[in-house]
């Protein structure tokens, strides 16, 4: 059967209908709650890219989302639902703290990569039990990871309460990290090429390290023996089985790198932001990871794009929360729309779509 | 433990285990019929929220909960539509649906009632009274049983009673009525209802609107019944717990019933004891909100009693097939 669109449609058309729909219905939440969508819109542009402050705040919203939708892409082109970034972010999280503070680190070059491998580790050990039980138990890895989001819960609200606490304090946090750990900020990297970038903003050196991991994603995904059994388990689990690619280990690879993914969050907003690690520190990013993957079409490039997007509306968001009587909330409706549209709803935008560029051919022939 | 405090607890057991139990059951009835719902929770708030505006607004509980339901409703429609109609992934389409109503319940609390996405305190008959049974005060001095009918079975909301009644008449439906053989069926195998000459996507969407009617009655007494008013995200998670028991019962009425007392149970223990000794041995509190979750993980890996959903649960239903 020939397709019945052509590729750009596909991956840039439908996406694009599905993201015009989800604003479109937004712009209707706004005009109902009696605010002026075109008034809002003007403030999120200039409250999210009016300033190097607002680009600072943007791009580091946009550098959690960036690692939590990589995490749900990888393990959607396993055809793997992973609910649970937000669990593995969070544990992602407990490995930057625990790095940070056993040693008193003298530069952060040297702890930013134990902290970015302490990430990864506890991130990916939170994928690998649902994983192993998917793999082997048929446990479905769903259910799996939403549990794992509470388990996960539980235990750093345990740990930050009865054990991380410092002495004498009422906060459930840990300490402060050591200044030997702290994150260049991006005005401390674009100062030496003459570029003011605002001193306040907490986007950091972290943003290239999620750029870097998209390159690295499609590197592995697309380039390697790896990537391509975990592509072949996706698209058909007998024709992989039938090749010789044994399903646990794709399902144990694919969530391995999805986990450690997300975790690598943490060194974003843990190592990067708050420089202590506070009980629900994730705030909703793993979630925001599956808006973004179904946005991106679970392609690394696509999640960037996603990602900066997202980063844009949560910072925007935010800035019509302060000035208007339009609450932060707006933005999860927003999100709740594209993974409704881009996700659920997609054969709502796709057979219209499809319909039309069959007419259109049988027009030309 | 005196026995005034054990009676406490079994009291606020069942009274924590009632949204459970009613959102177990819709769970049941969706997936039975082959719709995995993880938008339980996100049911569950919408129906919270509009039933304590409205209730508010009308100083009326009935009204409220009507408004719940019909909220709880929308919010089945669009899962259906996604699921049945158009095909699409049912577990991104329950997603979609918790963020809509925690997005949309704080952004219209806040248009309306201006108090930070809460509604105002419910008073008087915009809430379940609790309903004494007939001859609690004459038996209470009976000893044990006296007590017992007095503080746990009598006192308690509408909607309590409700959702303890409902599981035998869920259990009836399902197992001894041609409609709940019907959804039974086409969780399991649609082709054969088909064949049979039923309709799938009529019997797919009546098991989603059952859904959305028990979800509803679950959030209305949320915030009508167990609280007065509504919070944001206030269901806290009793979705996926819900969603849990539905797991540790293995889809089946009778064990939702036990499932979710056991794990209202837990949340009655952690809501009195923050630490609880057990000789020598302290069990910090978050083991008790872990533990749900824990016991389903445990269940769902098949090592005690293993559990398998319905065949067709979560496959779309293509004819020409």
């Amino acid at each position: 059967m020939r397709d019945a669109m052509p590729k750009w449609a596909d991956l840039v058309l439908i996406p694009l209908v599905s993201l015009v729909l989800a604003f479109g219905l937004s712009a209707l939440v706004i005009l109902a709650i009696g605010e002026d969508p075109v008034a809002a819109v003007r403030m999120m542009v200039s409250g999210a890219l009016g300033s190097t402050y607002a680009w600072g705040y943007t791009l580091y919203y946009a550098t959690n989302f960036i690692f939590t939708g990589l995490a749900v892409a990888v393990a959607f082109q396993a055809r793997l639902f992973n609910i649970g970034g937000e669990g593995q972010a969070m544990l992602g999280g407990l490995g930057v703290a625990l790095i940070c503070l056993s040693l008193p680190w003298p530069h952060w070059a040297l702890a930013l990569p134990a902290a970015a491998l302490g990430a990864a580790l506890f991130g990916a050990a939170w994928a690998a039990v649902p994983a192993w039980l998917q793999a082997t138990r048929g446990s479905h890895i769903v259910i799996t990871t939403i549990m794992f989001n509470f388990i996960a819960a539980a235990v750093l609200n345990y740990l930050l309460v009865n054990v991380m606490r410092p002495i004498g304090s009422m906060d459930p946090a840990t300490a402060k990290f050591p200044s030997g750990t702290h994150l260049p900020s991006l005005h401390d990297l674009l100062a030496p090429f003459g570029i003011a970038f605002s001193r306040a903003a907490p986007a950091n050196i972290t943003f290239l390290i999620a750029i870097a991991a998209c390159v690295l994603v499609w590197l592995i995904v697309w380039r390697t023996r790896l990537g391509y059994e975990i592509r072949a388990y996706g698209q058909s689990e007998p024709a992989a089985i039938y090749a010789g690619i044994r399903p646990v280990r794709i399902v144990m690879a694919a969530m391995l790198i999805s986990g450690a993914l997300a975790g690598l969050m943490a060194v974003n907003n843990v190592m990067g932001e708050a420089e202590r690690l506070v009980l629900n520190a994730v705030e909703g990013a793993g979630f925001i990871g599956i808006a973004v993957a179904l946005m991106g079409r679970s392609h690394p490039f696509g999640v960037f794009l996603a990602a900066l997007l997202f980063g844009f509306l949560y910072q925007g968001g935010a800035e019509l929360a302060l000035w208007t009587d339009i609450p932060r909330e707006l933005i999860v409706v927003i999100q709740a729309l594209v993974i409704l549209f881009t996700g659920a709803l997609d054969n709502m935008v796709r057979m219209p779509l499809e319909r039309l560029f069959l007419a259109l051919r049988r027009g030309r022939a | 433990m005196d026995f005034a405090t054990v009676l406490q607890i079994l009291d606020s057991t069942v009274r924590l285990a009632t949204p459970l139990l009613l959102a177990c059951l819709a769970g049941l009835f969706s997936e039975r019929a082959g719709i995995f719902d993880i938008g339980l929770e996100g049911k569950m708030l919408a129906s919270a929220f509009f039933s304590a505006a409205v209730a508010a607004v009308t100083g009326s509980v009935w009204l409220g909960l009507g408004a719940g339901i019909a909220a709880s409703l929308v919010m089945a429609a669009i899962h259906g539509a996604a699921s049945i109609s158009f095909r699409g992934n049912q577990l991104i389409s329950g997603v979609a649906i918790n963020f809509l109503a925690a997005g949309l319940t704080v952004v219209i609390a806040q248009t309306w009632f201006s108090q930070g996405g809460r509604t105002p305190s419910l008073i008087g008959a915009a809430r379940f009274e609790p309903i004494t049974l007939p001859l609690a005060e004459t038996l209470q001095p009976v000893p044990i049983l006296g007590p017992i009918y007095h503080e746990l079975i009598s006192g308690h909301t509408l909607p309590v009673y409700l959702a303890f009644a409902l599981v035998p008449v869920s259990w009836w439906v399902l197992y001894h009525t041609r409609f709940g053989l019907r959804l039974r069926a086409v969780g399991e195998s649609p082709e054969a209802l088909d064949t049979a000459g039923v309709s799938v996507v009529a019997t797919r969407y009546a098991a989603v609107a059952i859904c959305g009617v028990l979800c509803g009655i679950a959030g209305a007494y949320l915030a009508t019944a167990l609280q007065a008013g509504f919070v944001k995200d206030m269901t806290a998670g009793r979705g996926f717990i819900a969603l849990a028991a539905l797991i540790f019962a293995k889809w089946r009425p009778w064990q939702a019933l036990g499932a979710t007392l056991l794990f209202g149970f837990l949340q009655a223990i952690a809501l009195r004891y923050q630490n609880i000794d057990l000789g020598g041995v302290v069990v910090p509190v978050q083991v008790m909100d872990a533990l749900p979750y824990v016991l389903t993980v445990v269940i769902l890996a098949g090592f005690v009693g293993r559990a398998i959903p319905p065949r067709a649960g979560g496959e779309p239903y293509v004819k020409e097939r």
